[in-house]
């Protein structure tokens, strides 16, 4: 199978045929977007300094080397905890037409709902594998709200076959986590049937 | 006087090394979490599994030739000191540690993780009010230190949770507790996870426990018949719920439960669980009076 590859600008009907589960590699702008940035745009109603149309965010914090005169090097990047977006991200795709989200771990139904929408995915770069996802950024465009810290600034990069990006979320709304879960509950409540016998040692 | 200036040189070369020591546990992780992915890999053949830990691999291996943190989430440090009550720094082991925290994160890079709480700012040295965390014990009769260090980044360290139970609740209890807590918020702790439950009176032995059940290397067991038995049920059991790395499915789910305990006040279980990461990175360091180290979770490395 050919690798499936999206390049930014990216448009509704690039996602059609992608499903949950399936592998996708991201060519393009990709920028850095976590808890502050988007409290920002949604709370406090600070517009981003960013336009994010057709184009991919990335729940990240890096670790940036600062080369001077306002060139940065990136040395090490990967995704973390999505869900901690959660709360914001279906007016985030709304106000910013936003394509791709990367992160890692699932997301919730506010989100299902905002890719389901605007036509976004959510996909999991898989985690702990920063130097790795660091070989594939060629440049560090730009960076903004350099206020937030190293980890919660927005930093533009240009990417190349970012990836592999596993997809949570397709389109369609349809959630690999949440199908996960309804699996994994059950198997813990027979876990724990079984272990409870074993370890009554208050008698 | 004489006296005086050695100190200041010893300090400075310990401060050298523990910030050589902390770089090297940013990029290479320990031999038993090597050695236990590598196990857990060759078991899997789902699909995306398979593909996740062929990137896991990739990335070590990239991290240790290039000397970057493999993981760009390089935690607020933590210390778990072991120091001799004639180990002769022992008063300024607190600013040394410090100091090479600060000092490793301008060489690494790590990245800038503190942010002073309430007033809400990033210190942008990756140290600040308490932080990095330093844990202490103190050994009679001895002249040396051992120092566990460890980076715990925000996603594994996201399902910490204590609890106390009344004892009607038992140990099943207990194993609800942990349980539950890996089928919510252990899917997103970058699995397969190690697994550190505490057991104690209260929230805090409860928890500290926890954490130190993380420092005890991957397949070890506890001493006791009926803890080492929970630690046995409890790995089985998550990994028959196939939680997979990246809580994307697989044949397993942990590297290992380690579960460490303490006596307890007759009406009170505490209970605490801890994760580790797939990238668990800790490594033990131990200096005698002279400063002479020995690695001992990374056979065959030097500083």
């Amino acid at each position: 199978m050919s690798k499936k590859v999206l390049t930014t600008p990216i448009k509704d009907e690039d996602l059609k045929d992608i499903r949950i589960g399936d592998i996708i590699y991201l060519t393009g702008t990709l920028v850095t977007c976590r808890d502050v940035a988007h409290r920002r745009l949604i709370e406090e109603k600070i517009p981003l300094p960013v336009d994010l149309k057709g184009k991919a965010i990335f729940h990240a914090g890096p670790i940036v080397r600062d080369l001077g005169n306002e060139e940065y090097e990136i040395v090490s990047i990967g995704p973390t905890t999505s869900m901690r977006m959660e709360k914001f991200e279906k007016e985030f795709i709304e106000e910013t037409g936003v394509k791709l989200i990367v992160g890692k771990g699932g997301m919730g139904k506010n989100t299902e709902e905002g890719c389901r929408t605007h036509k976004a995915l959510h996909l999991v770069f898989p985690a702990g594998n920063a130097v790795y996802a660091a070989t594939s950024v060629e440049q560090i465009k730009e960076v903004h709200w350099k206020d937030l810290g190293m980890p919660e600034s927005l930093w533009v990069c240009e990417v190349n076959e970012f990836g592999p990006l596993i997809v949570s979320i397709d389109a369609e709304g349809n959630n690999i986590f949440e199908e996960n879960k309804v699996e994994f509950n059950k198997k813990k409540e027979e876990q724990y049937k079984l272990i409870s016998e074993q370890v009554r040692f208050i008698k | 006087m004489s006296i005086i200036i050695d100190k200041v040189q010893q300090k400075e070369k310990m401060t050298n090394l523990m910030s050589k020591f902390i770089s090297l546990v940013s990029y290479k992780l320990p031999d038993d979490v090597e050695n236990r992915l590598k196990e857990l890999s060759e078991e899997e053949d789902n699909r995306l599994a398979k593909i996740i830990y062929k990137t896991m691999f990739e990335n070590q291996k990239l991290a240790y030739e290039l000397k970057r943190p493999s993981c760009q989430d390089t935690g607020v440090l933590q210390f778990f000191v072991k120091c001799g009550e004639n180990f002769p720094l022992i008063g300024q082991l607190d600013s040394i540690l410090k100091n090479s925290v600060y000092k490793s994160t301008q060489e690494t890079p790590l990245r800038h993780n503190s942010v002073e709480t309430f007033d809400e700012y990033n210190t942008g040295k990756n140290i600040g009010d308490g932080s990095p965390s330093i844990f202490w014990e103190i050994e009679e009769d001895s002249d040396k230190v051992e120092i566990y260090t460890y980076m715990a980044g925000g996603g594994c360290t996201l399902p910490g949770v204590a609890t106390v139970l009344m004892p009607g609740e038992g140990y099943e209890g207990v194993v609800k507790f942990v349980l539950d807590r890996m089928t919510s918020y252990g899917i997103n702790a970058c699995p397969p996870l190690l697994v550190g439950v505490g057991v104690g009176t209260s929230v805090e032995t409860a928890a500290m426990n926890s954490k130190k059940a993380l420092m005890r290397s991957v397949g070890s067991r506890n001493e006791n018949e009926n803890a080492a038995k929970m630690e046995k049920l409890l790995e089985d059991g998550i990994n028959a719920i196939g939680l997979g790395p990246q809580g994307l499915k697989g044949s397993k789910s942990v590297m290992g439960v380690n579960v460490v305990n303490t006596a307890r006040h007759p009406s009170t279980i505490g209970v605490a669980v801890n994760t580790g990461c797939w990238s668990h990175r800790r490594g033990k360091i131990t200096f005698d009076s002279n400063l002479n180290y020995e690695i001992n979770t990374h056979e065959g490395v030097t500083l």
